[in-house]
């Protein structure tokens, strides 16, 4: 040091930098409120032979699910569950928020609460292009642990009970008549207004949709070949849009679809699915060769009265 | 026993027993609901995304948000009796709610709890119908052409905004309310809440941008209380 001044002007900025970075540290930039709230203490879930808690499983563990919440769900899902976490902010689909109780990916029928079943199979499963994974790498007792913290954080699972699960009739032939009939479903029910007359997601309407929280949200693009946000299978094709995915613009149609033209329709929407190698896909494909030009365009015929 | 004797009491008796089984006493709270201030100016809707319906109305129709009438009048204002009712019963006729040229009529449509609520398309193609409720289950179902009417009930009293996501202009409200007496301002501002018990009553208006108002009331047991809500409007939708 040249001299005495610049020493003690050099430790004095030491202190101070050092003062700040423990005052940064300790007010923390994120007020993180961990302190988790549930309106519903006593709440459980069965999932097989588990029995999962939210507080207190009577086995040594006091709080299964809320330490479990507040180790993997807090940042997004909030303190109090309702999706505003510190990480909500920055991220798009928005996370759920557990105390309206509205889920989209159901085995029940729109409005209804969903099953435990549904809910585990949400959390093992993730959500593909959100930021919710799978949880599967956890165990059967932790997510049933979790499930029954989900559903502490709303009174509605303490008056109602669960919908009755949709029956599923067993899957007919997939075969062209089948893939046809499809095809006219989608067209006279209009899911191209949504959807596009080619599946793209570039309906005439896509553009405005909007969730229940106000969000703009966009209709799925069958094209992309990603599998649907509730589940890979036929079945659960079947069952988003005869439930209906509740908190979107996806309605559900078991009022004005009967279940054997729900598999016709389930067998074309695979057809829009061109990047997934599906039988669905294989049939219609050569079909096409053998009949060229032979089907009209969807949704460009006018609707009766126009 | 001579005649008066008897005649004059039974006169008596039947006099009195006419007299108390006449109508009960009941009295009618009615008045205006107005504004002060500019409100905004509607814009007409573009139905540019189903033909059908943009042809049908010539000219395009206005958003529905606020609507004014003549001396400041401001129409569909829920107003209701949100305190000093005994006791409210479900009424067992339904109400109705009409998806008609891609709007919805009526655009406030009021019901009672529990009360059964039919919604109808008259429109050649397909709507669907997704209240957006919080302190009820949110629910959202298809209905294309031809289809039967959904029917509905909702459990907790709550204004319940009402859309179409296919034609996202269509806007609506549910008033679903725990009370008797409620009725929806006309394009002149007016209501009338009709056979009320003599009593004090809290009255409420609620309109959809510019919220809730109380009023404190006394009816007497026979003709009209008077009661008028001022809002105070913006020339901004929120």
């Amino acid at each position: 040091m040249k001299t005495k001044i610049e020493a003690k002007s050099l430790v004095l900025s030491g202190v101070l930098a050092l003062l700040i970075v423990l005052a940064r540290a300790t007010t923390g930039f994120a007020q993180i409120d961990s302190n988790i709230h549930a309106p519903t203490q006593s709440m459980e879930s069965h999932i097989g032979d588990k029995i999962g808690h939210a507080y207190g499983d009577g086995q040594g563990r006091p709080d299964a699910g809320v330490q479990l919440y507040r180790r993997y769900c807090v940042g997004c899902h909030g303190a109090a569950g309702d999706g505003e976490g510190e990480n909500a902010l920055w991220i798009d689909p928005k996370p759920r928020d557990f105390t309206l109780a509205t889920f989209k990916c159901r085995s029940t029928p729109t409005g209804t609460l969903p099953t435990d079943e549904d809910l585990f199979n949400n959390i093992t499963r993730g959500f593909v292009t959100t930021n919710m994974p799978s949880w599967s790498a956890l165990t059967l007792q932790d997510r049933a642990n979790l499930i029954a913290m989900v559903k502490a954080f709303s009174t509605r699972w303490q008056t109602e009970k669960p919908g009755m699960p949709i029956m599923i009739p067993p899957e007919t032939p997939a075969n062209i008549d089948s893939i046809l009939r499809g095809r006219e479903l989608f067209s006279k029910i209009q899911c191209w207004k949504c959807h596009g007359p080619e599946g793209h997601g570039d309906g005439p309407s896509a553009l405005t949709l909007t969730d229940t929280k106000g969000n703009p949200i966009r209709p799925y693009d069958f094209s992309t070949g990603t599998r649907f946000k509730c589940g890979a299978t036929n079945q659960d094709l079947y069952r988003i849009f005869m439930t209906g995915l509740d908190g979107t613009p996806m309605p559900s149609f078991s009022d004005n679809i009967k279940p054997e033209e729900a598999w016709d329709l389930v067998h074309f929407l695979r057809t829009l699915q061109l990047t997934l190698k599906t039988p669905e896909l294989a049939t219609f494909q050569t079909w096409l060769k053998s009949h060229p030009n032979t089907l009209k365009p969807i949704g460009q015929e006018a609707p009766p009265g126009a | 026993m001579q005649a008066k004797y008897v005649l004059l009491p039974v006169l008596f008796a039947l006099t009195v027993a006419v007299a108390s089984v006449g109508p009960a006493p009941a009295g009618t709270i009615e008045g205006k609901v107005t504004y002060t201030g500019t409100p905004p100016k509607m814009k007409p809707i573009d139905m540019a995304k189903e033909p059908t319906c943009a042809k049908e109305h010539n000219p395009p129709p206005l958003a529905e948000n606020v609507v004014t009438g003549p001396g400041n009048a401001l129409q569909y204002v829920v107003v209701y009796i949100s305190a000093g009712e005994q006791s409210s019963q479900v009424p067992s006729e339904p109400v109705r709610y009409d998806q008609k040229g891609c709007m919805y009529i009526p655009h406030i449509l009021p019901m009672h709890t529990n009360q059964l609520l039919q919604i109808y398309t008259d429109d050649p193609f397909t709507h669907n119908i997704h209240p957006m409720p919080k302190r009820n289950p949110e629910w959202n179902k298809s209905q294309p052409p031809g289809a039967p009417p959904i029917e509905t009930k909702w459990a907790n009293p709550e204004f319940i905004e009402v859309k179409c996501n296919i034609h996202p202009w269509m806007h609506g409200y549910f008033a679903v309310l725990n009370a008797s007496h409620y009725a929806v301002t006309d394009n002149e501002g007016n209501f009338s809440l009709k056979g009320l018990p003599p009593g004090k009553y809290t009255v409420t208006a609620w309109q959809e941008q510019y919220g809730t108002q109380s009023q404190d009331v006394t009816v007497g047991p026979t003709g009209a209380t008077g009661v008028n809500f001022v809002f105070k409007v913006t020339p901004y939708l929120y």
